[in-house]
């Protein structure tokens, strides 16, 4: 048993809940990205108001508190608390014990700092050490190659390409499932950064 | 003849019905209607474990009608679904439909599901696939059709295979049943791969 | 993968709160060119209060039909106008779209040709619509010249539709294709 070891604490973030107040400022200008937002989303690039995140926070919280098949949670910094991303596990179905993975670091100055691989490793924990999860998928377009990294060097493996199915900036991509099995992930990404 | 020309009327897509196939239509039926046969459909637990992921339950009809009349289908824009009926008797035998359209990539799920067992096996469900595959290609202009089946499914793989889908991977054990562990196999079909075994639309 | 698909040379494209988009419509409402450019229905000056509620309700963001943005200046991150595509038909891959500049100190300066080149970048490269359609009033001769150097081309006119200050004028319809936008923009499309 692990108990005393933190879920929600890594070296450089953790996990924590939405600040309603604070957080949907800093969202939205990330939303103002549109490389952020394809490299997170197959829906039209579209930025946001505070206003309108305000509203998914509120929809994001329902649906966790309702579904219970959604885990969310925002990275922030240590020890400060800066808001840097979001992380996800959710469409989770207990039955088969399994369900989908995703986060997002959202000013490129907070990325390629090891941040994800951070992030990456506490969702895992909690997925197959605390949900009892026994698979997780991840979506990830074949033109985000750092996610493509970050995934495999959990242990995530390809497992399906959906050929051509996204158009973007006139060219066809191929859209990916990773996927890990509890075996495959047995702690790793613990040792070393 | 038209000023010389004969017409050939089997190409002029804009005539045929897009909705009548061989032995199959395919209609859109009232909450009412849909909900009866649906409670008995899913009475028969392997439709149920055929078809999805989530555990099977017994659904009254009013549930069920409540339930599509909380969520009607066809009015958001990314959901196409409709009942199948046979041409014979005109009898409701399952639904047949796309899900999830992402539109500014032309990329949707399909889904069939025949519920009464006795026409299994018989050609209605491969009838019923063709047909809204036509339409999502050549009604909605769409880029791919996407799917995923259980493994366990083979008379459907089989099916899939012959409609012309093509193998795209398995996301392994998200199934869990009986005991053991299946995979979810995904399968697509490219607009130039439908076009190019069905010339004529 | 493009990642400045909301910027263009002079502005770019934003999302602004619901408080800021009331008080500002408000205002540039007010200035009756502006709107008798911009609408074919008799102005109404509404509060801001007003405007700000019609912006907050659920049914704005849960318009499938419309994907608009507002316009901030990249010089000096003021926020001049808005811009948008509406009514998409996915099937066809046509959208109309639509474009205001309510400050009037900003007309004439080349704003709008920017604004319209990236909408345009966002409904071909984003959307993978075929082609996107628009409609002007035949007195607003700036705004047509705008258009024709954007790419699009007149395609016809609902003659003498409009009826202000004791005449009559046409409402113009122009569009421009994908294959027309790409000559353009030197793009080749990959299949």
């Amino acid at each position: 048993m692990k108990i005393s070891e933190p879920l929600f604490v890594a070296e450089n973030i953790c996990l924590a809940p939405i600040d309603h107040e604070k957080d949907a400022e800093i969202e939205a200008r990330w939303t103002h990205d549109a490389g952020y937002m394809r490299l997170l989303s197959l829906e039209p690039a579209l930025p946001l108001s505070a206003a309108q995140l305000k509203k998914r926070y509120e929809k994001i919280e329902k649906e966790q508190d309702e579904k219970k098949n959604l885990f969310y949670f925002t990275v922030r910094m240590r020890p400060d608390d800066r808001l840097v991303g979001f992380a996800r596990l959710y469409w989770i179905e207990w039955s088969n014990a399994g369900g989908f993975v995703q986060l997002g670091i959202g000013d490129p100055n907070d990325r390629q700092h090891g941040y994800g691989t951070q992030v990456l490793r506490l969702l895992l924990r909690y997925a197959f050490d605390e949900l009892n999860l026994y698979r997780l998928t991840a979506v990830i377009p074949e033109y985000n190659p750092l996610a493509l990294h970050l995934f495999s060097k959990a242990g995530f493996v390809e497992e399906v390409r959906r050929r051509k199915a996204l158009n973007r900036d006139g060219k066809r991509w191929d859209l990916l499932h990773l996927g890990i099995l509890h075996e495959e992930w047995d702690g790793r990404l613990t040792a070393s950064r | 003849m038209v000023n010389g020309e004969k017409i050939d009327r089997e190409s002029n897509t804009m005539e045929k019905d897009l909705f009548r196939g061989e032995l199959v239509k395919l209609a859109v039926d009232e909450p009412q209607t849909v909900a009866e046969s649906f409670s008995r459909w899913v009475r028969d637990s392997e439709y149920w474990r055929l078809a999805n992921s989530n555990p099977v339950r017994a659904f009254s009809t009013k549930a069920i009608k409540d339930w599509l009349e909380k969520n009607p289908e066809n009015t958001r824009g990314d959901q196409f679904i409709f009942s199948i009926r046979t041409l014979q008797d005109d009898l409701l035998i399952g639904d047949v439909g796309l899900d999830g359209v992402l539109w500014s990539h032309g990329d949707a799920f399909v889904g069939v599901g025949i519920g009464d067992r006795e026409y299994w096996g018989k050609g209605y469900g491969t009838d019923a696939m063709r047909l809204i595959l036509r339409y999502a290609f050549i009604e909605l202009s769409l880029q791919r059709i996407s799917l995923n089946v259980f493994e366990y499914n083979l008379r459907a793989i089989r099916s899939y295979e012959k409609l012309g889908f093509v193998h795209e991977g398995r996301s392994r054990a998200v199934l869990r049943r009986d005991g053991q562990r299946y995979d979810l196999v995904f399968m697509g079909i490219l607009r130039a791969e439908w076009l190019d075994q069905n010339p004529d639309g | 993968m493009n990642g400045n698909l909301f910027r263009g040379e002079l502005v770019r494209l934003t999302a602004e709160e619901p408080d800021l988009l009331g008080k500002t419509f408000s205002s540039w409402d007010r200035d009756s060119e502006f709107r008798r450019l911009l609408d074919d229905e008799p102005p109404c000056l509404w509060s801001a209060k007003k405007i700000k509620e019609w912006f907050e309700k659920d049914s704005y963001e849960g318009d499938e039909s419309g994907l608009s943005f507002c316009i901030r200046t990249l010089q000096e991150d003021c926020l001049i106008g808005f811009i948008g595509l509406w009514d998409v038909e996915w099937s066809h891959g046509d959208a109309e779209v639509g474009i205001g500049i309510g400050d009037r100190e900003r007309w004439g300066k080349g704003y709008g040709t920017d604004a319209m080149r990236v909408i345009l970048r966002y409904g071909f490269t984003e959307l993978n619509l075929e082609r996107i359609t628009l409609g002007v009033f035949g007195y607003n001769g700036r705004a047509i010249r705008s258009y024709e150097k954007a790419g699009f081309t007149v395609e016809g006119r609902m003659r003498q539709a409009l009826y202000r200050d004791g005449s009559r004028a046409d409402i113009v319809f122009m569009g421009i294709l994908r294959d027309e936008w790409q000559a353009l923009n030197g793009e080749r499309r990959e299949d």
